[in-house]
This record gives C-alpha cells, sequence and structure tokens, in this order.
C-alpha cells in the first residue's frame, strides 16, 4: 500500500475534483479546449456603457444569466457552479452534504451603484440626496434583501448551505493571491487532521464600472482596447496592463487516505504552499524582489522539493510592466540559468486576471496540465521583452512531460502565494 | 462543527500581546480605568437618530509614524494599524525584526468607506436628468480620488500593517461580519497547536462613525435608535450602536514565549465556530449549547464575555442559553463599546486576557440583573460570539497554570 503521508509525516493532500468557469466557457472541457487552442476570451464591454472609460473590455462571464445583475449575484452563481462540477467529479457525499469545511476567496463585498441608484429614486428628486436622506429611506424592510445581499459574509452563507459544508465557513481576501490562500487554508485543515475533504472556492465577477474605474485610476489596466483580444501581453515589451476578467474555479482536496480508501479518482496531489508578505509599498512589490523569492522558495520547501524538480511554472503574468518584470526577478533569482529554460506561461493571456479567482482558476488549469501533458501558451506574444528572457510558450500550446508545476499569485497589498501542484506524491 | 483540536498533542497558547485603541481610549490602563467606572462614550446625536459610539482620538504618529502612511489610509485602517502596534508594543516585538518578519497574521475585516460627497453629488445629478450613457463612469473617473480603492480594500488594513509595523510572516484577511473575527483566531490558534505556525497577530478595527456602513445595517433595521440603553436593557428597542475600535492580539505557542522570556497575559485555550441556519427558533440557542459543550472543561469559577449584539431574535436566543448557565458572571462587552463587527471577538478575547491578567472580571454594567458581581479572580473565561445574522463562535481564554 502507497504512504498516505508525506516526507514531514503530514497527511498528503489530494485532488479529486475541479471546476472551472471564465470569460471562454463554463467547466474544463470548454476551458481546456479554448485554452490550448490559444483562444482569448477578452471583449468589449456590453453589460454597461463604456462612454468615458480609458479601458472598454474585460473578460467578462456575459453567458451566465443573473438577473437582477450584481457582481455580488455573478460571483455567487460562478461559486455556485463551479462547486457543483467539482463536487460531481469528486463523487463525494450526496446532495447538499459535503463533508468538509469551505474555503471561499470572494471580492470584497459592497453595496453597488444599481441600489444605491435605487435608494435615490426611493427619495425623490424633489429631495437634495445625502446619506441622511438615503438612511430615511433604507429601514423599514423594504430593502431587507440589500442586507442579506452585500454583507461580506452573504456568498459564502449561500454556498455553505447548498453544498452543506461542515462548521463556519470562511471567505478570505489576500487580493490577486485570494484564490491560492483559500486552497492553502484547505491544504492546512487537511494536514492538520480537521478535515478529510475541503471545498475550496473562489469567484469574482467584479466587472462593473467603479471596479473598472478604480482599476484604471492606478493605471493598472491595458487600454489596448482594439482588438481586445490582443490586449493582454504578458512578458511582451509592449504590455500596457491587465485586463479585469471574471470567473471562479474551484477544487475538491481529500487526505490521501480518505480518497483511496473511497476509491476516488486522484487528479493531483497539492504538494507545498508558500506565502510571504511584502511591506514595501501598497501596490507594488519589493525592488530587491525578496517577498517573492522567498515566498517561492518557501511553497518549495513546504513541498519538500527543490527548484530542479519543478518542470512548468504557470505564472501570475499580468501583464503589467512591473507584475511581469518582478515575477522574472523572483523566478530568475531561484531557479538560476533554468529559468531561461523552463516553460512559464501565463494563462492571463487569454482568460484575463480573474482577481480574487485566479489563483484557483489557474490551479485548475496547472493541474489539467498534469493531466493532458501539455502546457497551454502565452497568446500575444509578438514582441519580446528582452529584459524577461522567459520561454512563454509563445502563441501555441505544447506537449511536454509535466510532473511537477509552480502556480504563482501575487497581489496588492503585499499579497504573495505559490502552490506546488503534482501527479504523483513527492 | 469546526474544532480546532489536532490529532497530534498539541502546542499550548498564549495571549502574549494585546492593543486596544477604541471609543473608550486606547492602552489596558485606560480600558481597565473605563470598565470599572462603567464608563460609556456614546454619541446619540451626531448621527441621529442612530446611535454609535464615537472613537477616542489618539496621536496617530506615536505608532504610524510616516504621516503618507496615515494619508494612504481610512479612519479604519488607521485604527486597525494603530491597535495592531499596540499590541506588539504589549507583546515586547515592537521592532524585533526577526520575530516580525515570521510572525503570520490574520486580520478580520470589513471594508470601504465610500466618499460620500462623490457618491450623493452624482445621486443628486441623475436625480435632475442627468442620465447620459457614460455620466457615472465620467464623474467616477474624474471625482475618486486615485488611492480611495486601496483604502477601502479589505486586505489593505493587513497590508498597512506589513508596512507600518514590518510583520510579513503571512497576511491573510477574513471576512463575513462578526464570524470572520471568531474565524481569525480559530485559524491562528490551529495552526500554532498543530506546529503550522510559531506566533501570530490576529484583531480587527472598525470605525462606527460611517453612515455608509449605517446604510447597510439599516436595510435590515438592525441599527439602535433614539436612546441608548445596555444590551440587555434594549426591550422592544432591538438593535445595535456601531461601535468603534482597533483590537489586536499577539498569540504564540508556550514554547515559544518561554523562549524569548515573554510574559503572558493569559492561555487561549479553544476556539469553536459554527453556522446556524437560523430557519427556526431555537437554533441559535441549540448551536451555542452544541459548542460550549465542545469548549473543554469548564470549572466553577468561570466567567462569560459576550459581544451579544442587542440585535433580535440572535440576543435572546442568547440569552436563553447563558440562562442555562448561571453559574458563570457574563458581561456584554457591546454595552461599553457597541458593536464592532469583524472586531468583537478578538475585542472579547481581549477583554478576557485583561481580566485573568488583572486578577479580576470587570463590574456588571446592566440594569436588568443579567449580569452579576464576581468577588472571585476568573480563572477561566469564555468569549462568545453570535453575529447579528449569521456565525456563532466561542473561545476558552484561560489563567495559566
Amino acid at each position: 500500500m502507497a504512504a498516505t503521508r508525506d516526507k514531514f509525516g503530514r497527511p498528503i493532500v489530494v485532488v479529486t475534483g475541479m471546476g472551472v468557469v471564465t470569460s471562454l466557457g463554463s467547466g474544463k472541457a470548454d476551458n481546456w479546449k479554448k485554452l490550448t487552442a490559444g483562444e482569448s476570451g477578452i471583449r468589449t464591454i456590453t453589460r454597461f456603457p463604456t462612454d468615458g472609460l480609458k479601458t472598454t473590455m474585460a473578460g467578462t462571464v456575459d453567458f451566465i444569466p443573473v438577473e437582477p445583475f450584481s457582481s455580488t449575484d455573478l460571483s455567487e452563481r460562478l461559486g455556485e457552479l463551479v462547486a457543483e462540477e467539482a463536487i460531481a467529479q469528486a463523487g463525494i457525499g450526496t446532495k447538499s452534504d459535503f463533508p468538509g469545511p469551505l474555503f471561499l476567496a470572494v471580492a470584497p463585498v459592497e453595496v453597488e451603484w444599481p441600489q444605491r441608484q435605487e435608494l435615490g429614486r426611493a427619495i425623490g428628486a424633489s429631495t437634495e440626496v445625502d446619506y441622511d436622506a438615503m438612511l430615511r429611506v433604507s429601514g423599514g424592510g423594504k430593502f431587507a434583501q440589500y442586507h442579506r445581499r452585500f454583507l461580506f459574509g452573504s456568498v459564502a452563507d449561500h454556498l455553505a448551505e447548498k453544498f452543506g459544508t461542515k462548521g463556519s465557513p470562511i471567505s478570505l481576501s489576500t487580493a490577486c493571491a485570494s484564490g491560492a490562500s483559500a486552497i492553502q487554508l484547505g491544504v492546512e485543515a487537511i494536514r492538520r487532521g480537521e478535515a478529510d475533504a475541503a471545498l475550496c472556492v473562489a469567484t469574482d465577477g467584479s466587472v462593473n464600472p467603479e471596479a473598472l474605474v478604480r482599476f484604471s485610476l492606478l493605471s493598472a489596466l491595458s487600454t489596448h482596447n482594439e482588438p481586445p483580444q490582443a490586449a493582454v501581453r504578458p512578458f511582451s515589451k509592449n504590455r500596457d496592463g491587465f485586463v479585469m476578467a471574471e470567473g471562479a474555479g474551484a477544487l475538491v482536496l481529500e487526505s490521501y487516505e480518505a480518497a483511496t480508501a473511497r476509491g476516488a479518482q486522484i487528479l493531483g496531489i497539492l504538494a507545498g504552499c508558500g506565502e510571504l508578505a511584502d511591506s514595501f509599498h501598497r501596490t507594488r512589490s519589493s525592488p530587491d524582489g525578496k517577498p517573492i523569492i522567498g515566498c517561492v522558495r518557501n511553497a518549495l520547501s513546504d513541498a519538500g522539493i527543490v527548484s530542479d524538480q519543478i518542470d512548468y511554472i504557470n505564472a501570475h503574468g499580468t501583464g503589467t510592466p512591473e507584475n511581469d518584470k518582478m515575477e522574472y526577478l523572483g523566478i530568475s533569482s531561484v531557479f538560476g540559468e533554468r529559468a531561461k529554460q523552463i516553460p512559464v506561461s501565463s494563462n492571463k493571456s487569454m482568460v484575463g486576471h480573474t482577481l480574487s479567482a485566479a489563483g484557483a482558476v489557474e490551479a485548475v488549469f496547472s493541474l489539467l496540465t498534469l493531466e493532458h501533458q501539455r502546457i497551454p501558451p502565452t497568446i500575444n506574444y509578438d514582441i519580446p521583452d528582452p529584459a524577461i528572457p522567459f520561454d512563454v510558450v509563445p502563441n501555441k500550446a505544447r506537449d511536454a512531460r509535466v510532473t511537477a508545476v509552480m502556480s504563482n499569485s501575487f497581489g496588492f497589498g503585499g499579497q504573495n502565494a505559490s502552490l506546488i501542484l503534482t501527479r504523483e506524491p513527492v | 462543527m469546526t474544532e480546532t483540536k489536532s490529532s497530534n498533542p498539541a502546542a499550548e497558547v498564549w495571549i502574549t500581546g494585546i492593543g486596544l485603541a477604541t471609543s473608550l481610549g486606547e492602552g489596558l490602563d485606560a480600558h481597565w480605568d473605563a470598565l470599572n467606572q462603567r464608563r460609556i462614550n456614546v454619541d446619540e446625536k451626531g448621527f441621529a437618530p442612530y446611535i454609535v459610539h464615537p472613537w477616542a482620538p489618539v496621536n496617530f504618529d506615536s505608532q504610524i509614524p510616516k504621516k503618507g502612511d496615515q494619508r494612504q489610509m481610512e479612519a479604519w485602517q488607521r485604527i486597525g494599524t494603530y491597535a495592531a502596534g499596540l499590541a506588539l508594543e504589549s507583546a515586547g516585538l515592537k521592532g524585533n525584526k526577526e520575530i516580525l518578519a515570521r510572525m503570520d497574521m490574520i486580520v478580520a475585516a470589513g471594508g470601504g468607506e465610500r466618499d460620500l460627497a462623490v457618491d450623493c453629488n452624482i445621486l443628486n445629478s441623475e436625480a435632475k436628468g442627468n442620465s447620459a450613457p457614460g455620466f457615472l463612469n465620467e464623474r467616477l473617473m474624474n471625482d475618486l480620488r486615485p488611492t480611495l480603492f486601496l483604502a477601502q480594500l479589505s486586505n489593505l488594513l493587513a497590508g498597512n500593517i506589513a508596512i507600518v509595523h514590518g510583520v510579513t510572516g503571512s497576511s491573510r484577511t477574513f471576512m463575513g461580519e462578526e464570524a470572520a473575527g471568531v474565524d481569525a483566531a480559530r485559524i491562528a490558534l490551529a495552526r500554532i497547536a498543530a506546529g503550522q505556525s510559531d506566533i501570530a497577530l490576529i484583531g480587527g478595527s472598525q470605525n462606527g462613525e460611517r453612515k455608509d456602513l449605517l446604510v447597510l445595517y439599516e436595510f435590515g433595521d438592525f441599527n439602535l435608535t433614539d436612546k441608548f440603553a445596555p444590551v440587555w436593557a434594549r426591550g422592544d428597542n432591538s438593535g445595535f450602536a456601531l461601535g468603534s475600535g482597533g483590537a489586536f492580539l499577539v498569540i504564540e505557542s508556550r514554547a515559544h514565549a518561554e523562549a524569548r522570556g515573554a510574559k503572558p497575559y493569559a492561555r487561549l485555550t479553544n476556539v469553536v465556530a459554527d453556522l446556524a441556519r437560523r430557519n427556526h427558533p431555537g437554533e441559535v440557542t441549540a448551536t451555542l449549547e452544541k459548542l460550549w459543550s465542545k469548549i473543554g472543561r469548564l470549572g466553577n469559577n468561570g466567567a462569560i464575555i459576550t459581544g451579544a449584539t442587542g440585535a433580535e431574535p440572535a440576543t435572546t436566543e442568547e440569552r436563553t442559553f447563558l440562562g442555562e448557565h448561571p453559574d458563570f458572571a457574563v458581561r456584554a462587552s457591546g454595552t461599553a463599546f457597541g458593536h464592532t463587527m469583524e472586531t468583537q471577538f478578538p475585542l472579547g478575547l481581549a477583554l478576557a486576557a485583561l481580566s485573568i491578567s488583572r486578577g479580576a472580571l470587570f463590574p456588571p454594567n446592566d440594569p436588568t440583573g443579567l449580569e452579576v458581581e464576581m468577588s472571585s479572580p476568573p480563572t477561566q473565561i469564555v468569549v462568545i460570539g453570535t453575529g447579528h445574522w449569521r456565525g456563532e463562535g466561542m473561545a476558552l481564554v484561560e489563567a495559566i497554570k
């Protein structure tokens, strides 16, 4: 019988179910087909008027109807879809009875403009609108549904009820590393022996006017609006920012022992997680790259492997001038000369930056890379940046022998997280 | 039910740092004095008919030395970053780069204070017929302060603590109202007990003087209005008064604390949490009873510090639960501090550890008689966090043997 514990004596954590939705489509099959065909999900925004905006495209998920629309409702719906797909694949528990906790990465929830405008209308045109006037019309039960909807815990609350997860569900944000953090929390719970299974979901439906404006004001977004499919250009010399996108990813994690005991198919191993915070600046990485380097090293040491054993890096690769440069610095500092040989590709070149969901979406794609032994490309790679001599798997997918993947996620607020995923226990 | 107990022999975890900056002032002595004097800082007029507990101003420079850092934050982040600094100071870790660089952090956070003037200008213009496509975009592009977003993002309280105080081992932000505070403590404790971490900073902060926040709770008719009353004496005028404050704790394994010669306030023995569906009356009471049965072995010299909000029906259900445990002297932190939401549970932990370290429970502040005097030094304090809408949690804080 195979060992059920890793070299550190901890329960081995395996993946038995996966679900994904991105601007490319719904489900693993559709996403993988388009991802390896080098298709882009970025399109011109039609959800709301874009007059006056510098950026007019995004990786929206418009093919899943949510009525009336709010970013939180879309996040919740996407979270439901990927959790359903992951749980169905894992074949775990019974309907509405998932035998473990929920860890949810979700964008910070807030009252949005349509609701604020509804309050404005309730006040009436003859009265000056201020927050006192808004307060006067808010109570009495007319808007009670907005209290339920716009609590920070509301998405987790709904998913916990729908899927019957156990205990107190955790909603978390580590900005653009949130998806990876949700998975890390699941891994840690299983390693502690608290749970045999965990449902890790990350979701983001944030493409609304104010969210777009916020990133735009921070000069973080690409303004390469035409054609939208060519907007995200990770590691290219002419990259000019990231592109907001929507999506969700889910993993069912189990202890190797529990998964094999119930005869589940094992899709991959969650071998290691690393994190390290950066105290340099609110939006920029420390110029010496030390926090990224430390994060990557923490993930390797948590998995008990060395960098030579990694044969593909699923990059954070947002396409901002800053991120891609810092990611190269971090990777090359740890991987040395191998940084120029090892394939490093960015899924975001095709699906955009799914923000809170990205870490989990990219973990699913990393596992599909392991399963299919095929590396998705970095598209829109026409003008290489000589300062970033990565093998970015330019523009076309490539067959390769892949046994261990590193997936990186970095975010505002000094958030860094890395995951290591393998085919077999290491 | 989620429990922190590991199958391996769990490391004992101590509370070695407490940072409080609230409507009652800053620091442990100020809080201890205020609680013993039954002082309450409440504003019935500024937000009338809503009642809030205003933050007691401090000299930010003493914990956030760079003005540039202060400017980059909104009030909730400044309050939290300030209180986190007090906690590190109280643990004797301020400026200890070696430990701060590997210290884990879990912050329970809400988020963004809005720019009220920008919101109202837009709504007024729209009311006057400005509804051209792109009007909203143009106003937001022109009127929003570029860095306001960073002052709104939930994870940027942790980000600011990393920048200002250098806590960088890890940075995790939990959201989800009251439960976020419970789970921050639960996960940090579980990680240390299981050897996944040695030391962690946990806590949260809230600025209750916010009309946009009042709107969210007014949707559900949860705000206390018109006249202040202690939590247990609100009768038909149920609801909570938003509180303002930051509460942070440093917790670490006993071995880690002893190795660096740290003086403990108390032991954090256990944290448990659950999510009752609350579809039927009695579910909150039953869930609290279930958590009580899991919290650990309770002797006969205990007390309870609850974050009971005053919102109904949760508070009445909790009261039924408390009625089943009359041997435990009860204190509701909401009376003196108001409801600090994500921060209420860390605040309860802080008050429990403070009480144990001072060898006394602070006096009751309750005309209904539910809170009774406790003359002996408490050796065990159970901290309860019942969310106003969702989430139930409990912790056991004990004197160190």
